[in-house]
């Protein structure tokens, strides 16, 4: 992004070619390209990696991503999965921080009443020892700092 | 255009049909004599078969009458005559009424013998126990173990049961039969002969275990312990099962997996 040289306000716009999660309705978690847009509120999407047939969606259920594909205005399904497969879209979703934290929940909510009490002991465990090491790092710095004043007099 | 009629005879299955037919306007192509030879009638013609005597049943029947001055016996016909109209309504038998004790017990699924459950009511509610069987009254048989968490052996009902997915293997412990819900009856002792003044004033009974459940929670509590013991997970799992379940913010039970 650094030849961009003016102020942008917006970088992600609902155009062809934009690959939407679909945060709502039956193919919640998935992802989409956008191929074409209907009217203010719809647009007309395919999501061929993620079996999703050609058809419109609400922009309400979408969020955009940052990745953009580049196929041609109103491209056919064949053309999105070429495009799809050419720009590892999958992979490069899966390296995003959004997706990680996507992944997190759901693996959250899987979690057994066993799980969760097993998570929360390792916490307690995990906060003993940073909270010791933060400690000990605040003894010594004190101590340093004691004795930097101690050589000045 | 018409369906052409099927002409090949051997790839057709013969049906039986009668062999006379209307030739129409109500004339058959056979006549009665024809039928009569056609059917080989005159082979039955003069057959007869043997009467069956069929043994005559008693028209009325005798019965005997209480009271001295009543004749002692009368003669009743078996069937009522058409005429006759009851004088007092027949006592009906009323549809049984099913007890508590026929009803058919149904447990759910996830609950299964050595499954961890969260107790939802009564003095042990938020206790992690473990179940051991279903009895014949349909509660549930839980214990805490008694050593771990306080919980002893009690009954339950699946109501007031969150049954998690955490399972202890009880597949080799058997546990006594004695353990049934007569077991678990409350002894209520039976309240003293009317006396002046304490009418009304009742002493407060306090529970106190008998000697009996002492010997029998030791027992179990032995038995549901060495299973845990077994489990390669075993130091998590008694502390699991000695802590309590709670929720925290933004948790909603509905939601969540057990």
């Amino acid at each position: 992004m650094s030849e961009k040289y003016f102020f942008l306000p917006f970088e992600r716009f609902v155009q062809s070619g934009r690959v939407a999660y679909v945060s709502h309705g039956p193919h919640k978690n998935k992802l989409v390209a956008i191929v074409d847009v209907i009217d203010q509120n719809r647009v007309l999407v395919d999501g061929p990696a993620s079996k999703i047939p050609r058809g419109q969606m609400s922009l309400s259920d979408l969020h955009l991503t940052k990745f953009r594909l580049k196929f041609p205005f109103t491209g056919s399904t064949r053309v999105v999965r070429k495009a799809w497969a050419a720009e590892k879209i999958d992979e490069q979703w899966k390296a995003t921080v959004w997706a990680q934290k996507v992944a997190a929940k759901e693996k959250r909510a899987a979690l057994s009443d066993y799980d969760r009490f097993k998570l929360r002991r390792a916490k307690r465990v995990r906060n003993a020892i940073r909270t010791e090491a933060f400690y000990r790092l605040k003894k010594a710095a004190k101590k340093a700092k004691a004795n930097k004043a101690a050589a000045k007099k | 255009m018409a369906p052409t009629e099927n002409t090949d005879t051997k790839s057709v299955k013969k049906v039986g049909k009668p062999r006379n037919y209307d030739l129409g306007n109500g004339v058959y192509r056979f006549s009665r004599s024809r039928t009569y030879h056609k059917k080989a009638l005159w082979k039955f013609q003069d057959k007869k078969t043997p009467k069956t005597v069929v043994p005559k049943k008693p028209v009325t029947v005798e019965k005997t009458v209480g009271g001295e001055k009543n004749g002692k016996t009368r003669t009743v016909l078996v069937k009522k005559r058409k005429s006759n109209y009851p004088t007092a309504d027949a006592i009906k038998k009323r549809p049984a009424k099913k007890c508590f004790k026929h009803h058919t017990r149904y447990l759910r699924s996830s609950i299964l013998p050595g499954t961890i459950l969260i107790l939802l009511a009564g003095p042990h509610k938020g206790k992690r126990v473990v179940f051991l069987k279903s009895l014949k009254s349909g509660l549930l048989l839980v214990n805490g173990p008694f050593l771990i968490n306080g919980c002893p052996l009690r009954r339950i009902h699946q109501n007031y049961v969150i049954a998690t997915s955490t399972r202890i293997d009880l597949s080799d412990v058997k546990i006594p039969q004695t353990l049934n819900d007569e077991y678990f009856k409350r002894v209520h002792e039976k309240r003293a002969k009317k006396e002046e003044g304490d009418i009304f004033a009742t002493k407060k009974v306090v529970y106190k275990p008998s000697e009996q459940k002492k010997i029998d929670q030791k027992l179990v509590d032995k038995l549901v312990i060495d299973a845990i013991k077994k489990n390669s997970e075993k130091k998590t799992l008694f502390a699991y099962l000695a802590t309590m379940f709670g929720l925290r913010s933004s948790q909603y039970p509905h939601r969540m997996k057990f």
